[in-house]
């Protein structure tokens, strides 16, 4: 890229500098402002979501924000606790990853350390079409298929429940954590590995004490980003978990997530200058700031403790 | 030593049938995670198709959605698709594809460059529904576009940019720095070798990575309730500045009410839009294997 920049300049001194140059440095100003187009995205995300989050806690304190235990600002008495909606996600996604950690992980096993390149060929896109299905149909299957087996299971299973909502979320982003986790175990050098059968290591030992390890980096990343992404979904909850914030542990009850409650009122007929319309904005910036926390962490992660072979 | 490897005489015993014994087990498991993975899919796939196909009928792709089942269909919705995405890919198009040649052809090593690429890295990450309180905040109010096609689309381009311009940057990078020499050594401006050579070598690549960007635009589905589109309409879209709906927040409307044949109808309209996924991903499919070059 450098060199060849380098390159062009030298040959622009070789040509009679005329309207070339000048068409030339548009074109260059005109793509550098397209790719400017991503900076101005994050700072139009920032810009609107502060400044409703702004006026909305001109009118709400901050500490209510975060101490008060309901959240009803579409009630007539109105009360701005965003903890259900908090404690909601939380258990949404906790859930999600009770199902996505093992078997992402373990499929990332297989594929990386067991299955044969033809296995893999076909067995690896196989499952990444789990993640291209559209999430409205995941909340469709949520709602329409697996609520009623939750309910005949345990009867006292509400039509709207937070474990549906889950274990549909957790296949989602099964492929995800596969994939991130199976290229993390790719990337662990072969050499490693034989070395370990040579110490007279079994297959087992070589993935679990060797690969695993030497791949850990990667494989939490996975995590991070995964987690990040349940927190962040929002059809599968606004379909199948329902639209009742509260603070409990429940997974068999209804519950309201961030991202369900901001599509509840998006929904509905919330005047446009009420208090009410700006809470989205407000529950909006705690998720972005969430999510980004997270992708951060996991991005350090990656570059931070990457192991360097060779 | 009473180590891992020694037998009651304290003796060296490898073990080896017992440790071999949990390979295998083991092994099972593994396969049996990613075959846990399959069958919800495929459960999940039966299910949709079982619960649909009989409301597959010319009808209804023709009418409006309606109070009545027997009357409703995807008129609207089929449009609001296709408009949104036309103008999508019209907006995210030029600007990805302009994005990914200045990091990859233009760009010095420098501070803003690596702002630039953090940033699309973090975007890559931001819930979709942020993307629609954006759009609200900024196209429906700020640049007053109302609940319009032409707002979602805006707000959608911004969505897949990142996917866009990644994608982008792979296929160039991918064109050998010869041709490029080859090129500049005959004297060409740096814009004439990357358009009349480096975009020709690249553009099978980049079309695949706009097909998968534009599969990716048809399914979301919270940006646009969040900027307001809306899930009831009843008439033909006729321009970028009308009210609108898309097919998957006609299935979500559909979803959400309590009639069992509204359910059938949601399962029918996501065999439509599951339809069309997979043709754009076959026809991706195809333009990658059939156009690529090696080098």
């Amino acid at each position: 890229m450098q060199g060849q920049t380098v390159m062009a300049d030298r040959v622009n001194l070789l040509r009679n500098k005329g309207a070339h140059n000048r068409s030339e440095a548009l074109i260059r100003a005109i793509l550098l402002l397209f790719a400017l187009v991503s900076i101005l995205t994050t700072a139009g995300i920032v810009a609107v979501l502060l400044q409703e989050t702004v006026l909305f806690f001109r009118e709400v304190s901050i500490v209510e924000f975060f101490t008060e235990t309901r959240w009803t600002p579409l009630f007539a008495s109105k009360k701005f606790g965003v903890l259900p909606l908090v404690n909601g996600t939380i258990l949404v996604a906790t859930g999600a990853m009770v199902i996505a950690v093992p078997l992402g992980l373990l499929s990332a096993i297989y594929l990386s350390e067991y299955a044969g390149e033809r296995a893999r060929k076909v067995l690896k896109p196989l499952l990444e079409i789990l993640a291209g299905i559209p999430t409205v149909v995941y909340g469709y299957f949520a709602l329409t298929f697996v609520t009623p087996l939750l309910q005949r299971v345990w009867p006292e299973t509400q039509a709207f429940n937070a474990l549906s909502a889950s274990i549909v979320m957790g296949f989602m982003i099964l492929p995800l954590v596969a994939s991130l986790a199976e290229d993390a175990m790719s990337a662990v050098p072969q050499s490693l590995r034989q070395a370990a059968y040579a110490l007279g290591a079994t297959r087992l030992e070589v993935t679990l004490r060797t690969v695993v390890p030497a791949a850990l980096s990667g494989i939490s990343a996975a995590f991070i980003l995964a987690v990040s992404r349940a927190v962040g979904e929002t059809m599968i909850v606004a379909i199948a978990a329902g639209q009742q914030p509260k603070l409990t542990l429940n997974p068999l009850q209804s519950i309201e997530t961030m991202t369900a409650y901001i599509v509840q009122v998006s929904l509905g007929d919330t005047p446009q200058q009420s208090l009410a319309y700006k809470t989205i904005f407000a529950v909006g910036m705690l998720l972005f700031l969430m999510t980004l926390v997270m992708n951060l962490i996991s991005h350090w992660i990656t570059r931070r403790y990457r192991e360097v072979y060779e | 030593m009473n180590g891992l490897f020694a037998n009651e005489n304290g003796r060296f015993d490898p073990r080896l049938r017992q440790r071999l014994y949990y390979g295998r087990l083991f092994q099972a498991f593994s396969l049996a995670a990613v075959t846990v993975g399959l069958i919800v899919l495929s459960v999940l796939l039966l299910d949709i198709l079982l619960d649909g196909y009989k409301w597959l009928r010319p009808e209804f792709f023709t009418q409006f959605p309606s109070r009545f089942p027997e009357k409703s269909g995807l008129r609207s919705a089929l449009q609001g698709t296709l408009w949104m995405i036309g103008l999508t890919v019209v907006i995210a198009f030029p600007v990805g594809v302009g994005a990914a040649i200045y990091l990859e052809e233009y760009a010095p090593d420098n501070r803003l460059t690596r702002a630039i690429e953090v940033n699309i890295a973090n975007l890559a990450g931001v819930p979709s529904i942020i993307y629609g309180l954006l759009g609200l905040g900024l196209f429906v109010r700020g640049l007053e576009l109302g609940r319009s096609v032409l707002a979602g689309s805006l707000t959608m381009a911004l969505l897949i940019l990142p996917v866009l311009i990644v994608a982008g940057r792979e296929a160039i990078r991918a064109v050998p720095q010869s041709v490029r020499q080859a090129s500049l050594a005959l004297g060409a401006t740096q814009w004439q070798t990357i358009r009349h050579h480096v975009l020709p070598y690249a553009m099978p690549g980049i079309l695949t990575g706009t097909i998968l960007a534009i599969s990716r635009a048809i399914g979301e589905t919270a940006p646009l309730i969040t900027i307001g589109a809306l899930t009831y309409i009843r008439f033909d879209l006729k321009g970028p500045l009308d009210i609108f709906t898309v097919l998957p927040i006609q299935i979500f409307n559909w979803v959400s009410l309590p009639k069992a044949e509204f359910q059938e109808l949601a399962a029918a309209g996501i065999i439509v839009l599951l339809a069309v996924l997979i043709a754009l991903n076959a026809l991706a499919i195809v333009l990658r294997n059939k156009l690529q070059i090696r080098w």
